[in-house]
C-alpha cells in the first residue's frame, strides 16, 4: 500500500536508465524504495556524478537541497554522506550516497553549488567527515572551541561538558558533565522482537552436546565473563552514595526536610515550653 | 575557548593596514580600544577604511540569536560572516533517542513561528515509509491548519519586517491578527504555540463545528485589518526606499544557493511544492502562486503579502468542502478514542502499547519536503525497523537562505542588513535545530 497524500513528484520512469547511461562505472548501487531513487556512487567520483546529474539533459537536477550525514559504526567505512537533489524543470528528486571513514575526505561540491559550503560544514561539524576543496571548513552549529563530533553514534547524548555562570569568577565556566542520576535509555521493545541481551543464566542455554544429561557448556561456547561478574555483585543500595543521587544542594534545607515526622513533632513540642518561660 | 574574532579574517585587504573593532550589541567588547573610536591619531580615510563589527548575538533586528561579523568599508558592507548555532539544542540527536510519537513535539520547537508546518513534514515522512493512508477529513484539517499557520507566520514576519525598516503601526495591527490565529491554535490543539496536533495517521482531535464557523467569520472580517496595515506601507515612499533594489537575487543565484519558498518565487521562479508536488488536498484547491520580478526585498515582502490572501482563499475552500468522517487512520499507529477504551479491552491494550513501545516503522529511508511558510522544509528519515528513528535529518529553510547573506549584502549599506535579514525570514529555532 502506498500513501497517496504525500508530496507527489513527476514520474521517475526512465531516470534510472538515463542515470546509468550517463554515469557508467561510477555507480555502485541503484535502489528504488517508496518511490524514491537512491544512487550509491564511488566516493572519488562524487563531484563528477553530481555535475553530470545537474547538467545532463533529461536529468537536470538543478538544485542541491540537502547534504545529510549518517553514521553506521559497524561498517568499515562508517559514514554515509547523502545528497538530495531537486529538479525544478522535471519536478523530480533524487538521492545520491557516498560512504567514507574518519580519515578519508569526500570531494567538495562547492564549485558546483555555493550552497554546499554550509551544508558540508554542518556534516563536518556533526560527524567529522572532511571535504576536500571546501575553502571554509569551520565548525558551524556547535560552540566555539567544541570538541568531538556530536552526531556520531558513540558520542553520548548528554555530551561531555556543561557550562554555567560562575558568580565567583564572574564569567561562564565549562565543567565536565555531572549527572545527578545516570542517563537512562529504555527501548520498550518486546523481548521477542527487540535486540538480544545476555542475561544472567543465558550461558547455560548455549548448545549442548547431543545426549548430555545435564546442561553443560558447549566446548566452544564463550566464557561469558561479564555475566559472571554481575551475578557475584548483587545489585543493592546500602549507602546514599550508591543511589546515584548527587550531593544535596542545600544541606540545611534537606536536613529539615528529612527529619521524620515524629521527630519534628517532638522538637516542636520541646520548643514550646521554652517560648512560654519569659 | 579561543576568541575567533581575532583570527577570523586572515587575509586582510591591502587597503586596510589596521583594523578597528567596534562592538555593537552585547556581543563582546572590542579588545583594542586604546584609541577612541572615530578619532584615530592620523586622520585620513585610507587609514581607517575597514571596520569589523559584531551585529548581535543579541540585537532586536537579528530575529533571535544571530551573530553577524561584518567587515565594513565606511558604511558599505564588504563581507558578512554569519555565526549561527547559538540556539543549537541537538534536536536531531535527541530524536534518535525517542520513539516516533515522542519525537513529534520537537518539531514544534524548530520553527516556533509555524509549528504545525514543521510537524507536517515529519508525519508525512513516516506515513510515506509506512504506506499509511489518511482519511480525507484529516487531510482537509491538515491543509486548513497549515494555511492558518502560514498566515500566522507571515503576520509575524511582515510585521517585523515593516518595523525593522522603521514603521511602527502595521506591526501592532498584524500582531492582532496573529493573536487570533494563536487562539484558533489553542481551540484546535489546546496549545497556543507548541501544538503537537498532527499525528501519524491523522490529527489529534476533530475540530469543533463552532470553531470552523468562527474561522469562516474571521476570514471574512478580520483580515481587513491586515489589508489596512499593508496599505500603509505597500506604496509608502520611505518603505520602498528601504526595500526596492536591496539584496537582489537573480534566478541563477536563487537556484545555486538552494533557495525555496518565497525567496525563490520573488526571484521570478514559479516554484511552490503545494502546486508542483501537491500533498494532502492541495491538488483540489484553487489558488495562485505569486511571483516576483526583480528579486529584491520588496518583492519578497509582496510575495508574502499575496500568499496571505491566497492562504485565506485555500482556507475558505477547505471550510466549504470539508467532509464529515473519521480524523484518524484505521490502523494500529493511531490511538483509539478514550470512550472506546472504556469499553474495549483491545483498545486499552492497543493504547498502552502505543504509548510505551510505540509503533515500528519499516526499514528504509525517505525524504519528504513540504512547503512551509519559509520555504522547503524537509525531513530525511532513516528507519531501521524499530520504534525509534535511526537518523532524522532536518532540512531547515533558513539555513540556505542565511548562507546567501554574504553575497546579498555585498556593496549595501549597514542599515540594509535589517531589511535583507527580515526578507529572508529567519527563525533560529529552525536554522540551529
Amino acid at each position: 500500500m502506498t500513501a497517496l497524500h504525500v508530496p507527489r513528484t513527476a514520474s521517475d520512469a526512465g531516470v534510472i536508465e538515463a542515470a546509468k547511461a550517463a554515469l557508467g562505472d561510477a555507480i555502485v548501487d541503484v535502489k528504488s524504495h517508496v518511490g524514491e531513487i537512491t544512487l550509491t556512487v564511488k566516493r572519488e567520483e562524487t563531484a563528477n556524478v553530481l555535475k553530470i546529474l545537474r547538467d545532463t539533459a533529461g536529468l537536470e537536477y538543478q538544485q542541491l537541497m540537502e547534504i545529510a550525514g549518517v553514521d553506521y559504526p559497524d561498517r568499515a567505512e562508517r559514514f554515509e554522506v547523502v545528497y538530495h537533489l531537486l529538479s525544478l524543470t522535471r519536478n523530480r528528486r533524487i538521492r545520491v550516497k557516498v560512504s567514507t571513514d574518519e580519515a578519508t575526505p569526500v570531494p567538495s561540491v562547492v564549485a558546483l553549488w555555493p550552497v554546499a559550503g554550509w551544508l558540508e560544514r554542518e556534516v563536518y561539524d556533526m560527524y567529522g567527515v572532511t571535504f576536500a576543496g571546501n575553502p571554509d571548513l569551520r565548525r558551524i552549529l556547535t560552540d566555539y572551541g567544541f570538541e568531538g563530533y556530536p552526531q556520531r553514534k558513540d558520542f553520548p547524548l548528554t555530551g561531555h561538558v556543561e557550562l554555567r555562570y560562575s558568580e565567583a569568577e564572574k564569567r561562564v565556566v565549562y565543567e565536565p558533565v555531572q549527572l545527578p542520576q545516570d542517563f537512562r535509555s529504555f527501548d520498550f521493545l518486546m523481548p521477542w522482537e527487540g535486540p538480544e541481551y545476555r542475561l544472567p543464566g543465558d550461558e547455560k542455554a548455549v548448545a549442548e552436546e547431543p545426549g548430555a544429561t545435564s546442561p553443560a557448556p558447549a566446548p566452544n561456547s564463550p566464557p561469558g565473563v561479564n555475566v559472571k561478574a554481575e551475578v557475584n555483585t548483587p545489585k543493592t543500595t546500602e549507602t546514599p552514595a550508591q543511589t546515584g543521587a548527587g550531593a544535596p544542594a542545600d544541606k540545611a534545607a534537606t536536613k529539615e526536610a528529612r527529619k521524620p515526622r515524629a521527630a519534628k513533632a517532638r522538637s516542636e513540642a520541646s520548643k514550646k515550653p521554652k517560648a512560654r518561660k519569659p | 575557548m579561543t576568541d575567533i574574532r581575532t583570527d577570523l579574517f586572515d587575509e586582510v585587504p591591502e587597503k586596510a593596514p589596521r583594523r578597528v573593532e567596534v562592538s555593537v550589541g552585547a556581543g563582546g567588547a572590542g579588545p583594542d580600544l586604546a584609541e577612541p573610536l572615530g578619532h584615530p591619531r592620523d586622520l585620513g580615510d585610507d587609514r581607517i577604511s575597514n571596520y569589523t563589527i559584531n551585529f548581535g548575538p543579541q540585537h532586536p533586528a537579528a530575529h533571535g540569536v544571530l551573530r553577524l561579523i561584518m567587515e565594513l568599508d565606511g558604511e558599505i558592507v564588504e563581507r558578512v560572516d554569519p555565526h549561527i548555532g547559538l540556539l543549537h539544542r541537538g534536536t536531531e540527536k535527541l530524536i534518535e533517542y525517542k520513539t516516533y510519537a515522542q519525537a513529534l513535539p520537537y518539531f514544534d520547537r524548530l520553527d516556533y513561528c509555524s509549528p504545525m508546518c514543521m510537524e507536517h513534514s515529519f508525519v508525512l515522512a513516516i506515513e510515506k515509509l509506512m504506506g499509511l493512508e489518511v482519511p480525507i477529513r484529516a487531510q482537509y484539517i491538515r491543509t486548513l491548519m497549515a494555511e492558518l499557520t502560514r498566515i500566522s507566520n507571515h503576520m509575524l514576519n511582515l510585521g517585523s519586517h515593516i518595523m525593522d525598516v522603521g514603521a511602527m503601526t502595521p506591526n501592532l495591527w498584524l500582531f492582532e491578527v496573529r493573536e487570533d490565529t494563536l487562539q484558533f491554535y489553542e481551540r484546535a490543539s489546546g496549545a497556543r504555540m507548541h501544538a503537537n496536533y498532527f499525528r501519524v495517521g491523522g490529527v489529534r482531535e476533530d475540530l469543533p463545528e463552532k470553531m470552523l464557523a468562527d474561522l469562516g467569520d474571521w476570514l471574512d472580517n478580520r483580515l481587513q485589518l491586515f489589508e489596512d496595515g499593508i496599505s500603509l506601507v505597500a506604496d509608502n515612499r520611505i518603505f520602498k526606499q528601504r526595500n526596492v533594489d536591496i539584496g537582489i537575487v537573480s534566478k541563477e543565484d536563487a537556484i545555486a544557493w538552494g533557495f525555496s519558498g518565497p525567496m525563490i518565487r520573488a526571484s521570478g521562479i514559479p516554484w511552490d511544492i503545494r502546486k508542483s508536488q501537491p500533498y494532502e488536498v492541495y491538488d483540489r484547491m484553487d489558488f495562485d502562486i505569486p511571483v516576483g520580478t526583480r528579486g529584491d526585498c520588496y518583492d519578497r515582502f509582496m510575495v508574502r503579502v499575496e500568499e496571505v490572501r491566497q492562504s485565506a482563499r485555500i482556507m475558505r475552500q477547505c471550510l466549504k468542502e470539508m467532509p464529515k468522517g473519521p480524523i484518524g487512520a484505521n490502523s494500529k499507529v493511531f490511538p483509539p478514542r478514550r470512550a472506546e477504551m472504556k469499553t474495549s479491552m483491545e483498545a486499552l491494550i492497543h493504547h498502552f502499547k502505543l504509548y510505551t513501545e510505540g509503533y515500528h516503522v519499516p526499514e528504509g529511508e525517505v525524504y519528504v519536503a513540504t512547503e512551509s511558510p519559509k520555504g522547503e522544509f524537509g525531513v530525511y528519515l532513516v528507519a531501521d525497523g524499530t520504534n525509534r528513528p535511526y537518523r532524522c535529518k532536518i532540512r531547515p529553510t533558513g539555513f540556505s537562505h542565511l548562507q546567501a547573506m554574504d553575497f546579498m549584502m555585498k556593496g549595501h549599506m549597514l542599515a540594509d542588513t535589517t531589511a535583507v535579514l527580515s526578507a529572508i525570514d529567519v527563525v533560529f529555532g529552525e536554522v540551529d535545530r
